[in-house]
């Protein structure tokens, strides 16, 4: 069976597209905060929480088994679907925060010393940043910042005077949130990896728009989210290189990730299950496997070719409207917009754009520092999924100037 | 007039429109005649911080009287923030604190009074209860 390249066919498989919204046909543009979900996945979820329910990895009746069977294929497709190189270097998280904070606290708590480092850039999401500070904070570490350009792009010739033996790991996202921007993260790995360093990627939206070779990128870590994933909320993955994973203590205790406890002494399960403790998101995760299951029927190249041609559109059109300044700019970028206009507040426009049917983000989209470094107060982003169109773009460029003639 | 009143008064003006462009339209109206808060009281402990706008309320008594002057990043926020001053400028502490304000959802713009929308409006309604508390 060839596979799916029309966005025309892509869209059938959703749902949730086919509503109106505020009686107008919806055109979801917030793809970068949470994407909908095709029918394989829904029906999964539904399958799972109408019958086939029972608790991963503990009992030995049949449910039981469908699910654990269910959980470890999910977590074999991911390591398939990313060319991990063993299916115990895919962890079941809640989402990318969740797989930024174990890393976190379990690397730090054996690795990270007063006096040494952290490496992010200026250009992270929260969930790259706070995380970082708690643990420097408690450990008396440093969080050193790469800077972007006005452009958006890293600052790479700083990476040298930043890159030092007090740095302990880099911590950088392939695609920022705010900018759309595919960042040179091979760059940053092989320079890190030179010193010895080891690199996690923030991958929340990499992994939904380009295709993560994950032994081929080579980096350490890779922290992603189902949800923008075309698959469920609540179930994350962290991704780990075998021996670091090995080498770390767990985060939290519990349940399922033990090999044997006493009241005096407890022995952890090996990897995965030594970093999944509790009864983990085991409809999620299977989820997550039907969602990675549709992304391998869809012609990803065929995807990116559209996307392309969304992202010249955007550029032309909204370069044309007076007043309208567009952050992230470079020829390797998604089809992210992150926006301002003079003379109209970006929740206004959204506002409005709302009833329009048109759902946008607007504000501070979780990276406070990278809208200080634009001086931005706020900024309006429309984020596109491999699911919306050309019309669609033109749907928004429309809607936007409505919105602007109202507001100025 | 009672505050009763004004929120009637509020709610039949909004009754004439039918769409929401409309309904937007006016508020971005109200939003730009609002007169601005002087830039001497848009300072750091009269802003209500929230992450989609700013709002700025600044308060004064008078012969046992609050009054209120705002201003927002916003307009639709300011257009909102202008009927709540229309509402409550000129009231004693006592009829602020008493009045318990339904015109926001009668028109249909309850979404911005939840808490996760963050544009201000909330925080507003509390630090207006706040200086009637304080002055009452």
């Amino acid at each position: 069976m060839g596979k799916i390249s029309s966005v025309s066919e892509i869209r059938k498989h959703f749902p949730a597209l086919e509503q109106q919204v505020n009686g107008k046909r919806l055109v979801y543009l917030d793809n970068g905060a949470t994407a909908h979900k095709p029918h394989s996945v829904i029906d999964l979820i539904n399958q799972m929480n109408s019958r086939t329910n029972g608790n991963i990895h503990r009992a030995v009746h049949e449910l039981s088994a469908q699910t654990t069977a269910l959980y470890e294929a999910a977590r074999r497709d991911i390591q398939k679907y990313l060319n991990a190189a063993h299916p115990e270097e895919i962890i079941f998280t809640s989402g990318t925060t969740a797989s930024i904070n174990l890393v976190a606290y379990s690397f730090a708590s054996k690795f990270l010393n007063r006096g040494d480092s952290i490496l992010i850039t200026e250009a992270e999401h929260h969930s790259n940043i706070v995380p970082w500070q708690m643990v420097c904070d408690m450990r008396g570490a440093e969080l050193k910042v790469l800077p972007v350009d006005d452009s958006g792009n890293w600052i790479l010739e700083s990476l040298d005077k930043l890159l030092d033996n007090s740095v302990k790991l880099v911590a950088v996202s392939q695609i920022s949130n705010v900018l759309g921007i595919i960042n040179p993260i091979e760059a940053v790995i092989t320079k890190a990896h030179s010193l010895g360093i080891p690199v996690l990627i923030d991958g929340a939206q990499g992994v939904v728009h380009t295709k993560v070779d994950l032994q081929k990128l080579d980096c350490d870590f890779y922290a992603f989210s189902g949800h923008k994933l075309y698959g469920p909320t609540g179930i994350g993955v962290l991704y780990g290189k075998k021996e670091l994973l090995e080498s770390m203590p767990p985060w939290m205790g519990g349940g399922d990730m033990v090999e044997s406890v006493t009241l005096k002494k407890t022995t952890y399960a090996a990897l995965p299950l030594k970093f999944e403790a509790g009864t983990p998101n085991f409809i999620g995760a299977a989820a997550l496997g039907e969602a990675i299951r549709f992304m391998n029927q869809i012609d990803l190249a065929a995807v990116s070719i559209y996307e392309k041609e969304i992202v010249t559109f955007l550029i032309e059109e909204l370069t044309k409207i007076e007043g309208v300044k567009i952050f992230g700019v470079s020829d390797k970028k998604i089809p992210l917009f992150s926006i301002t206009a003079e003379g109209a507040y970006p929740s206004d426009i959204a506002m409005i754009m709302d009833k329009l049917g048109i759902a946008l983000r607007s504000g501070f989209m979780c990276a406070e520092p990278l809208m200080q470094r634009f001086g931005a107060e706020s900024m309006l982003r429309a984020s596109f999924g491999m699911y919306n169109t050309m019309e669609e773009a033109q749907i928004f460029v429309e809607g936007l100037k409505r919105a602007l003639k109202m507001l100025r | 007039m009672t505050i009763k009143e004004v929120e009637q008064e509020i709610v039949d003006e909004f009754s004439i429109f039918t769409e929401w462009m409309d309904k937007y339209e006016y508020l971005i109206e109200l939003g730009k005649s609002l007169p601005i808060i002087g830039e001497n009281a848009k300072q750091e402990g009269n802003l209500i911080k929230g992450c989609q706008s700013r709002v700025w309320l600044n308060a004064q008594i008078s012969e046992g009287k609050l009054f209120f002057t705002a201003d927002s990043d916003a307009i639709i926020t300011k257009g909102i923030i202008s009927l709540l001053v229309r509402v409550y400028s000129g009231r004693t502490p006592k009829e602020i604190l008493e009045s318990d304000i339904k015109f926001i959802e009668k028109i249909g713009l309850q979404d911005n009074l939840s808490p996760t929308r963050a544009n201000g409006l909330l925080s507003m309604i509390r630090q207006i209860k706040y200086y009637a508390a304080a002055y009452s």
